[in-house]
């Protein structure tokens, strides 16, 4: 507020009048003078006292009081008095419901003003107006709005209907403006179009199902011809969405490539980046060996290059996308690298960055100049970049090997320098060298050894004590430096203190005579004097290795090490697929997938790049989707969550992760090896704290499918009532197993007849087949096939069918199946494809599994986890079936879906209705909750289901019906 | 999308805060004053997260601009969108200030009101916007219908930069190729990077809706005209001037970009570059070459320790154009150790002197002919330091402007076509003008 004052005083000398004076008032009667003023007969006197009004908004005063006096100011003729009534409306209507309705009427007549203008700044604020009341009433306006005659108002009206969508989702859907905004996408006005596209692809974002828009190639050409003619934003609204379709075959994508490239000489970046974005992912389609496909490449490179030259807030986000793009395709970038040469005056972000694009570029064919380079870089000034440079050198050395011998000597001058912290990061690429290229560089140990005493950064220390500990053998004294650190043992980093420990361990294996008691004074240092776990154990276990057996111990502690890769920080392939489908975007700035930092159901979805389709492949391939010219794959959402959900999910689920006993192939996702590996000894050793946990219980004791009989035991404080459970619970009944149905009839197969069905035999998933021979000549050599699908499944072992099967022969077979194969999304999710080929020919037929065989036996949920879960998970993923004409009671159901693995936790019953909740864990690690609703004496049951991976729930449900009905 | 636009002042008060989507709050213009603005070290992103909210911010001068989202926006358009908001208020209220902010504050909400819509950009292009937003009210309502329908045919309209309905009596039009040389040379003469980034900037008043046509020396279409035969058009209408002082006919260019009235299809197809200009001021196109760049100066630096407190320079420029063209305003600087006590500095040409508050011996000439070379001396004082960090040596910079293209593009024709007025290419007065300014133009020393 002081500019304000300061202004005031500027107002008192009668300085020119300007609009800056409404920022002057702070009084404290101010309201009251406000009030009056706007009530004022006088127009201009009234919009003046508006401008303060909004001046004090913008301040962030509260000036809501004044409400009713505003909104009554409405009424006008003066566009801009109205607008700023508008703009005072928007920010307040949320706090003052009941008096916003007041506005309601003007809104309608506005509306139906004769200027387009006026029209469409009515129906642009009232999408702002965020209250349930008005809503209804903003329906008619709105429609009139989306067929109105002229583009300024329509183009308005499309991007109003996402507004209205963010406020009352169904509201929308159940009006039809979806319907009506899908019309638009054909509008004759691009810029109507490009809204519709945008407020189009915003709503779909939310329902990652509806097939909203709809993209086929009609709609993408129709896209395709408004991009040359919408302006640059529109243009970009175009480009990220036609980066969510995925081309048929590789000649559409092909000519849709053809028609963006264009685009790569926008001016703006943004554009430039939509395209590039488009390009990286369609070429994924295109045969390498395609001319067009080296074309492609080229016309990419110049592009990027000229973003370099845009501002540098720009050049920081090209950056960061052409260190994806360089990670992805390295040949696009790879005669460019003096392109990102720093240039002293950039923005330390955009050195940073450019700094990461040299190491990544760096080859034996430009590794003189990139040295060249980092050695002015590592003289510099700001000390985060000089570091970073250092590294360089040392990675430099490790990418590639005729160079190391330079690096290694730039960076002994580096250290001669003495600059602290270049000598610390000096010393901690040294190591890695060292380890990249085993007696080579040893010679310089004594150079490092001189700096000792100036390494005050843990990782510095630590890695020169790895140096001393693992070349012992060849520094005099090194017992003598090792000494010297243990003096201040305590005072060390647990980084250090390891490092240490290990290094004395080393140098007393070399050297025994002379450092025994060196040893025994960092052995009891660590086991005896250290708090730290981690320290205490490895102090425990060289202690025993030690006197036990020192040759083993030898054999372990000085065994010979692994390489160490090339490349370091690699982006993990899947999520660099992932953010390549991001490119321009933040998740390609932030280099996280958007569920990172994106709130509630939008981030979910996780784009991945389509596959090559096949041109060279036989009929072997069970690729049928693709050869058989079948359903495209789908590019969007994979309903596999990334394995940071994953392990964060089990995490957080399960204590003890399953140890289930009998035959379970590898179903159950994510296996904790290592806890598995300890299982048996944890259990006895935490045994008698744990009883009261029920999945504790489930995850060690008896056999996965018996209840345990801790259940009953109250959880703890309000919770116990919330989950009581009621009666017992009976024996488990067998699960689900629908009736075989014909898959593949004998007409389509040259005699060969499939029917069969899937089960779910003692925790391994079956397919049962039937194979009639209804030909007139004996088959055999049977095979099979599946296509990628949903959930990775896949044949464990070949066909068995050992025998010929000769004319009208049948033969049953049943083959199991592991969950292990690769994943693509299917539509309909529990859509499989299969290739059955005997001694005749390769047939195709596709089947639907129900979901249920995927439900796993340790898909108990524990009651707090579950809880805790249920409301972790945002509601836009629940969804709500009707089951009807189920006659069973509460009990008899949950017997019946425990059969086939969905798990009852807790019963609660509320004016005479049962609410059951269950838990189901499906073979990927995905968790299904559900709540069914069962009313006595009503048959119809009501079910809600909640998952982190909506998409599963359409499939689950009809599991519950099948399973409930038969 | 964009979920608010705020304007701080240097000290962090908000000058201007719109909010367009639910999910940002009042909290949100806080979190970034606290976070960047009042963060005591130096900004290291343009972009920064705070309890999962993407601040976007651009500075100018003073005055910081921020973008504010929850979702998983564009960036690189939320950059786009904030400079061109930067471009639209110049336009209307001249230098972005703190007072020029607060005089327009009422405009500036119903700017943001109509080029950001939900967060969504809609037509930004100021010569529409002028045509219903004005700095005296609005004009809406004494409009005609077909004036109100004109508008926002324009405004969503195909050519959303220009408008119908323009007349002059002297259809004239101006171009100026404006290129910056950039130079990274090391101590030994060896050129490390250079490349010449240039802009076609274009002043048109012509009448009606003229469909121009814009040609220069690029090198694939001289060689696709070459081998098929056809007869060079710029003969004829070769707009001439140009300064190039090399002969050669025609230069590569690594990339180009476009004024979005520029079609691009076109330009894919047949690299012509065909367009509907918008009237007055615009930047044709920018382009980028690195082949065969004339290079219109050379540094020669030889710096000199002598013992640990006295350090002697010597630089050398040579340029290296035609004799007879003219090179204006060079100024090399050459950057001293922090630690100089003294500096003496003798000169042949133009006015040297050092400054201590910049670190730096700057030696200004006014003008100086091609194939020439002067030369500057310096020795330097220095205090004895017992700072064990080496002086960093920046590079030796230099300014400069020079009256021709270091490219060597050159402008063949630019036609222009209105077949519903009475004027023909001929009737239009056209006028061409070539400079070279230096970028960064460094040798390190």
């Amino acid at each position: 507020m002081e500019w304000a004052n300061q202004l005031c005083e500027n107002r008192q000398f009668g300085s020119k009048m300007t609009d800056s004076k409404y920022f002057t008032t702070t009084k404290k009667g101010e309201i009251f003078e406000l009030k009056a003023e706007l009530n004022s007969d006088k127009k201009e006197k009234k919009k003046e006292a508006v401008k303060k009004v909004i001046a004090s908004m913008t301040v962030g005063k509260d000036v809501s009081a004044l409400f009713p006096d505003v909104v009554n100011c409405m009424q006008t003729d003066n566009l801009e008095l109205k607008k700023l009534v508008y703009l005072y409306l928007m920010n307040y209507a949320k706090s003052q419901p009941d008096m916003a309705i007041m506005a309601v009427n003007t809104f309608v007549k506005d509306c139906e003003d004769p200027n387009p203008l006026i029209r469409a700044l009515a129906v642009r604020t009232m999408g702002c107006i965020r209250v349930d009341k008005i809503t209804e009433y903003l329906c008619e306006p709105l429609r009139k709005c989306l067929k109105d005659e002229d583009p300024y108002v329509r183009k308005t009206a499309a991007v109003c209907v996402a507004k209205l969508h963010d406020i009352n989702a169904q509201l929308v859907e159940d009006q039809g403006f979806l319907d009506t905004l899908k019309d638009l996408i054909s509008d004759s006005n691009p810029m109507v179009v490009a809204n519709a596209v945008a407020a189009l692809s915003e709503i779909a974002e939310s329902h990652p199902n509806s097939n909203l828009l709809d993209l086929n190639p009609q709609s993408i050409n129709k896209l395709l011809t408004a991009l040359n003619e919408c302006t640059e934003w529109g243009q970009i609204f175009i480009l990220d969405c036609l980066a969510n379709y995925t081309p048929r075959d590789d000649r559409e994508s092909q000519s849709i490539c053809e028609r963006v490239t264009p685009r790569l000489s926008h001016a703006n970046s943004a554009v430039v980046l939509s395209a590039v974005k488009v390009l990286m992912k369609f070429m994924e389609m295109l045969p390498k060996d395609l001319d067009y496909y080296g074309t492609l490449l080229k016309k990419l490179a110049p592009p990027l290059v000229t973003l370099l030259s845009a501002e540098p807030e720009l050049q920081y986000v090209a950056l960061r996308n052409i260190n994806l793009i360089v990670q992805k395709r390295p040949e696009i970038l790879k005669h460019e690298m003096k392109v990102f040469f720093v240039k002293y005056n950039d923005p330390i972000y955009v050195k940073l960055e450019k700094l990461d694009i040299m190491i990544r570029l760096a080859s034996q064919a430009n590794i003189a100049q990139v040295l060249a380079e980092l050695k002015e870089y590592a003289t510099e000034v700001d000390v985060d970049f000089v570091r970073k440079a250092v590294r360089a050198i040392g990675r430099c050395a490790i990418k590639v090997e005729q160079s190391a011998e330079r690096c290694v000597s730039t960076l002994l001058d580096l250290i001669q320098t003495k600059v602290n912290y270049v000598v610390q990061e000096a010393i901690v690429v040294i190591k890695d060298i060292f380890r990249k290229y085993p007696n080579k560089y040893e010679s310089v140990i004594a150079t490092l050894c001189e700096n000792l005493d100036s390494l005050d950064e843990p990782e510095a220390r630590a890695a020169m004590i790895w140096i001393v500990g693992e070349y012992a053998e060849r520094i005099d004294n090194a017992d003598e430096l090792l000494e010297s650190f243990l003096e201040g043992f305590h005072d060390e980093s647990t980084q250090v203190q390891l490092q240490l420990l290990t290094a004395i361990v080393k140098l007393f294996l070399k050297k025994p005579t002379e450092t025994q008691e060196l040893v025994q004074q960092v052995l009891s240092l660590a086991t005896q004097d250290s708090d730290n776990p981690d320290l205490r154990d490895r102090g425990y276990i060289y202690w025993r290795l030690l006197s036990t057996d020192p040759v083993a111990a030898k054999e372990v502690v000085l065994a010979e090490k692994p390489l160490i890769s090339e490349e370091t920080d690699l982006i993990e392939p899947t999520l660099l697929e992932e953010l390549i489908c991001h490119i321009g975007t933040l998740a390609s700035v932030y280099h996280k997938p958007p569920s990172a930092f994106v709130e509630g159901s939008r981030g979910v979805m996780h784009k991945r790049l389509p596959a090559r389709t096949g041109s060279g492949e036989g009929t072997e391939c069970p690729d049928v989707g693709n050869a058989a010219g079948g359903s495209a794959p789908e590019a969007a959402p994979s309903i596999i969550p990334s394995q940071g959900d994953l392990l964060g999910d089990l995490l957080n689920l399960d204590l003890a992760p399953p140890t289930t006993t009998g035959p379970t192939p590898s179903t159950s996702g994510m296996q904790m090896g290592g806890m598995d590996l300890l299982g048996g000894g944890l259990d006895s050793l935490l045994g008698g704290d744990i009883g009261g946990s029920p999945a504790m219980g489930a995850g060690f004791g008896a056999a996965p499918t018996v209840m345990p009989a801790s259940l009953n035991a109250p959880v703890g404080g309000g919770l116990g009532d919330l989950f009581d459970l009621g009666g017992g619970v009976g024996m488990p009944m067998g699960a689900y197993i629908p009736p075989k149905t014909v898959w593949l009839p004998a007409m389509k197969a040259k005699g060969l007849e499939i029917s069969g069905t899937f089960a779910r035999r003692a925790g391994v998933i079956q397919m049962e087949l039937v194979l009639t021979n209804k030909a007139m000549s004996v088959m055999t050599d049977f095979a099979i096939q599946f296509n990628r699908n949903s959930f990775g499944l896949a044949p464990a072992g070949p066909l068995q069918v050992l025998t010929p099967l000769g004319p009208n022969q049948t033969i049953e077979v049943s083959l199991p199946l592991s969950t292990v194969g690769p994943v693509m999304k299917m539509d309909p999710l529990n859509n499989l494809q299969v290739a059955v080929k005997n001694n005749i020919d390769v047939f195709y037929f596709s089947c639907q599994y129900p979901i249920s065989m995927l439900f796993v036996e340790d898909g108990k949920m524990e009651r707090q986890v579950f809880l805790a879960t249920w409301k972790d998970i945002p509601n836009d993923n629940e969804s709500q079936f009707q089951i009807q004409d189920c006659h069973l009671n509460s009990e008899a159901a949950s017997n019946k879906l425990q059969g086939s693995n969905i798990f009852t936790i807790a019963k609660r019953t509320v004016e005479g209705q049962d609410m059951l909740y269950m838990s189901i864990k499906l073979s990927n690690g995905i968790w299904v909750l559900a709540e069914l609703k069962v009313q006595a004496g009503n048959p119809n049951y009501t079910i809600s289901l909640k998952c982190r991976a909506p998409e599963v729930s359409q499939c689950v449900f009809q599991c519950y019906e099948a399973v409930l009905k038969n | 999308m964009i979920g608010g636009l705020f304007i701080y002042n240097h000290k962090g008060e908000v000058l201007i805060s719109r909010v367009y989507r639910d999910d940002i709050g009042r909290n949100a213009v806080d979190a970034f004053r606290v976070n960047v603005i009042h963060a005591r070290q130096q900004v290291r992103s343009p972009v920064t997260n705070i309890a999962r909210t993407s601040f976007f911010h651009v500075k100018r001068s003073n005055i910081w601009l921020a973008a504010v989202t929850k979702q998983n926006v564009n960036a690189a358009m939320v950059f786009e969108f904030l400079y061109k908001m930067c471009d639209v208020m110049a336009s209307y209220f001249g230098k972005i200030s703190e007072e020029n902010i607060k005089n327009n504050f009422v405009l500036i909400y119903e700017l943001l009101d109509e080029i950001l819509d939900f967060g969504y950009p809609q037509n930004s292009e100021t010569g529409s916007l002028k045509t219903f937003i004005t700095q005296q009210g609005i004009k809406g309502q004494h409009q005609t219908k077909e004036e109100q329908s004109q508008i926002t045919s324009q405004v969503t309209g195909q050519i959303g930069w220009r408008r119908e309905g323009i007349k002059y009596r002297r259809n004239e039009l101006f171009l100026d190729v404006l290129e910056s040389v950039n130079l990274l040379m090391s101590p030994q003469g060896q050129v490390l990077s250079a490349h010449v980034s240039g802009r076609v900037v274009m002043k048109s008043y012509l009448s009606g809706m003229p469909e121009c046509k814009f040609g220069m020396n690029d090198k694939i279409i001289i060689d696709k005209a070459g081998k098929g035969g056809v007869t060079n058009e710029a003969g004829k209408s070769d707009l001439g001037g140009g300064g190039s002082t090399s002969g050669k006919q025609s230069i590569a260019i690594d990339d180009c970009t476009f004024n979005q009235c520029v079609r691009l299809s076109k330009f894919d197809s047949e690299r012509s570059i065909s367009f509907i200009p918008p009237d007055g001021e615009y930047e044709l196109m920018r382009y980028r070459t690195t082949k065969d760049i004339i290079l219109p100066f050379r540094v020669i630096p030889l710096v000199r320790e002598v013992g640990r407190t006295k350090l002697e320079v010597k630089v050398v420029i040579k340029s290296n154009f035609k004799p007879s063209l003219l090179a204006q305003k060079i100024e090399v600087r050459i950057p001293t150790p922090l630690n100089t006590s003294g500096v003496q500095v003798i000169c042949m040409k133009g006015k040297a002197k050092y400054k201590a508050s910049e670190n730096a011996i700057v030696w200004k000439i006014k003008r100086m002919a091609g194939m020439k070379e002067s030369q500057i001396s310096a020795e330097i004082e220095l205090l004895p330091t017992n700072d064990k960090k080496k002086w960093a040596r920046p590079p030796i910079s230099m300014n400069f402007e020079v009256p021709f293209a270091p490219s060597g593009l050159k402008v063949r024709y630019l036609k222009v076509f209105e077949s519903k007025l009475n004027y023909s290419d001929h009737d239009v007065i056209k006028w061409v003008r070539y400079i070279g300014r230096s970028g960064i133009y460094e040798t390190r020393c």
